[in-house]
């Protein structure tokens, strides 16, 4: 047994978790806020991925303003997607809502692979260095960045919540609506901002994963990904989404590490979370986090 | 809204529960099969191989409508479902030598049980959660085809047989068509009847109002997994109507695009409408068909140039499948079923519509 190895596994499984975490908190973000299960939450990270290495490569600018505008365009992008398919939609039953997002989701799919091919593209070079070691292990300064910012995304979301004006006013429409109407807060205008602030988050963490591996319409399996992670913690906890997208990336490492040992199954990786879901379903439906629906007739 | 001609009363439920109103609705279906069993007659091979698809995608966008469309839960998983019937009667066949027209009901009962496993999540949670659960058992069993070279050959994929019949080998679109019609009118009828009975009725109030529902006596974990296993057992007939149709089984066909046209097909013909099914699947059947004469109508012509259509017309065909779910639910959530009876009662009040 190599603990070297299994070490560095979970070491990835936290990196790639953190990111995980990062983009089921956005997805919750806008379950919590607007009632909607968004399964174009991967499409953001590819169009904010594809429209970054847009600017970079034929613009040719600097990853430092290139990054901001594409982050900028996502929050366009973001709230406009709500307010043109969202919007007519609210009311309507669960399942029509859940079949627009699917809708989108592979509308804007095709549409990437349509305007962008289906090749991964690499970003080109941001960094001097490429790899930092760190107490004897090889680890990619892209993917120390990539922690920072899942933790400051983190952070920031934490101090969203808990003092701005805008973040208690989406708790407050998430608690009920109809008392956050009564206090004075315009619910349309939330549930905008929870898309835009969605795809804004969810951006970030595709440009990341587009810098450490290429942007290839791989990027909206995260999407994906995120389902067994929101489940673990618990649909509706920001909190949950982040702890269930880590243990679901150490989970997929550390099943990797089981397989290559000793089953030899192949695929592990990508499949182990979705065992891990249909069990915690028949197990603990609502999560680690989340609340429990009692319902009163 | 039914419009029943003038004089035609109803004096008791079982007149009001027939599946077909009045003499001439009959006779208008009758004579439509007739229409449909001369048909090979008329057109091409081509022609005959989009109704074959129509035929077999309606019965499974049936099963999915069964699940969605009356009892309220969403499946995104169904094409793992149909994917699961094509490899088990091709295998059946091969392994213990079942005829093929046998091996077409069996694998639909096969993929009742495992969707039964899958299902079993649904008898406890409602339609988000078994949405996830069903996306879940799309990936599992997208995995295990890959995996299980026994079952489905591994990444070569499975040979399978034609269907043969007292000496006829049923293995041209002209003849084939025959036994697809035969299988999608017999699983209507059945949908059809399953609505009308005590069961169907049970399904309609676990939609509406499972709360109610409960209160009346229905049991909702028995419905909503029965609802789970019916739409795994059309979606298993429908896939093992594909596999003898192509005579080879691809590994990679049944991805989670495939499960999304199913549900694109439920939600274009309408949700909760039994012939609805059938007009969903005929319009994705035939919407590619649009897209490629768009793209060849526009071939060579600078619009084509710029958008580079002729090398990404399968972008495009995802993408139209996209457009076409967002469109439908925004300006025509309840489905082409709901326009058809629009027109049919437009015609019937005419010139007096208003």
């Amino acid at each position: 047994m190599e603990t070297g190895l299994l070490f560095q596994l979970v070491l990835n499984g936290l990196i790639v978790g953190a990111l995980y975490g990062v983009v089921a908190m956005s997805f919750v973000l806008i379950y919590k806020a607007s009632q909607v299960v968004n399964f174009a939450q991967g499409e953001f990270l590819l169009i904010g991925a594809w429209a970054c290495w847009w600017l970079l490569t034929y613009w040719k600018l600097p990853f430092w303003i290139g990054f901001p505008v594409s982050l900028a365009f996502m929050t366009v992008f973001g709230m406009v997607l709500q307010v043109v398919v969202l919007r007519p939609l609210i009311g309507e039953p669960v399942i029509s809502v859940i079949m627009a997002t699917v809708g989108l989701s592979i509308f804007f799919q095709a549409l990437m692979k349509w305007m962008f091919g289906v090749f991964a593209q690499p970003f080109p070079p941001i960094f001097p260095v490429d790899q930092v070691s760190i107490m004897g292990l090889q680890v990619q300064s892209v993917y120390l960045l990539s922690l920072a910012l899942s933790l400051c995304i983190m952070l920031g979301f934490w101090w969203f919540f808990s003092f701005s004006r805008h973040g208690l006013a989406m708790r407050a429409t998430a608690f009920d609506q109809q008392v956050a109407q009564s206090l004075g807060i315009s619910v349309p205008q939330v549930f905008a901002m929870s898309w835009a602030i969605s795809a804004l988050v969810s951006s970030v963490a595709g440009v990341v994963v587009g810098v450490v591996s290429g942007v290839s319409s791989g990027l909206s399996f995260y999407g994906i990904k995120v389902f067994p992670a929101v489940i673990l913690g618990g649909l509706d906890s920001v909190v949950g989404a982040m702890l269930g997208g880590i243990i679901v990336g150490v989970l997929e490492n550390v099943a990797q590490y089981v397989d290559s040992q000793w089953l030899n199954w192949g695929n592990m990786t990508n499949i182990a979370p979705f065992y891990a879901l249909i069990i915690i379903l028949m197990i603990k439906p609502y999560g680690l986090f989340g609340t429990k629906n009692i319902e009163r007739v | 809204m039914a419009l029943a001609p003038a004089g035609d009363f109803r004096t008791s439920y079982r007149a009001d529960m027939t599946i077909f109103p009045t003499r001439n609705s009959l006779i208008a279906v009758l004579l439509g099969i007739a229409i449909l069993c001369a048909a090979p007659l008329v057109l091409g091979r081509y022609e005959m191989g989009l109704l074959i698809n129509i035929g077999f995608m309606g019965i499974a966008a049936l099963g999915l409508n069964i699940l969605v469309g009356f009892t309220g839960q969403i499946s995104i998983g169904h094409a793992a479902f149909f994917g699961f019937g094509a490899f088990l009667s091709a295998y059946l066949h091969e392994k213990f030598h079942i005829p093929v027209i046998l091996c077409i009901p069996l694998a639909g009962i096969g993929t009742a049980f495992v969707g039964l496993i899958f299902g079993l999540p649904a008898a406890r949670l409602k339609g988000l959660y078994l949405a996830i659960a069903t996306l879940a058992a799309q990936f599992i069993l997208e995995d295990f085809f890959a995996r299980a070279r026994w079952f489905t050959g591994g990444v070569a994929g499975r040979m399978t047989e034609s269907v043969e019949l007292f000496g006829i080998r049923f293995d041209r679109e002209e003849s084939y068509f025959y036994i697809v019609l035969f299988f999608t009118i017999v699983m209507f009828v059945m949908a059809a009847n399953l609505m009308r009975s005590r069961d169907g009725r049970a399904l309609i109030a676990v939609r509406d109002h499972y709360l109610s529902a409960e209160v009346m006596g229905i049991n909702l974990a028995y419905y909503r997994t029965l609802s789970f296993a019916i739409s795994s057992l059309y979606a298993g007939v429908a896939g093992a109507l594909y596999g003898h149709y192509l005579l080879f089984v691809s590994v990679e066909a049944f991805n989670i695009l495939f499960s999304i046209q199913f549900l694109a097909m439920v939600i274009i013909g309408g949700l909760g409408s039994v012939m609805g099914s059938l007009m969903g699947a005929a319009f994705m059947v035939l919407m590619p068909e649009g897209v490629q004469w768009v793209a060849d109508l526009l071939a060579g012509g600078w619009i084509d140039r710029t958008l580079k259509i002729g090398g990404s017309i399968s972008f495009l065909r995802e993408m139209a499948i996209g457009a076409a779910i967002i469109l439908f639910l925004v300006f025509e959530p309840d489905g082409l079923a709901h326009r058809w009876k629009q027109i049919k009662a437009y015609w019937k009040l005419y010139p007096f519509s208003h």
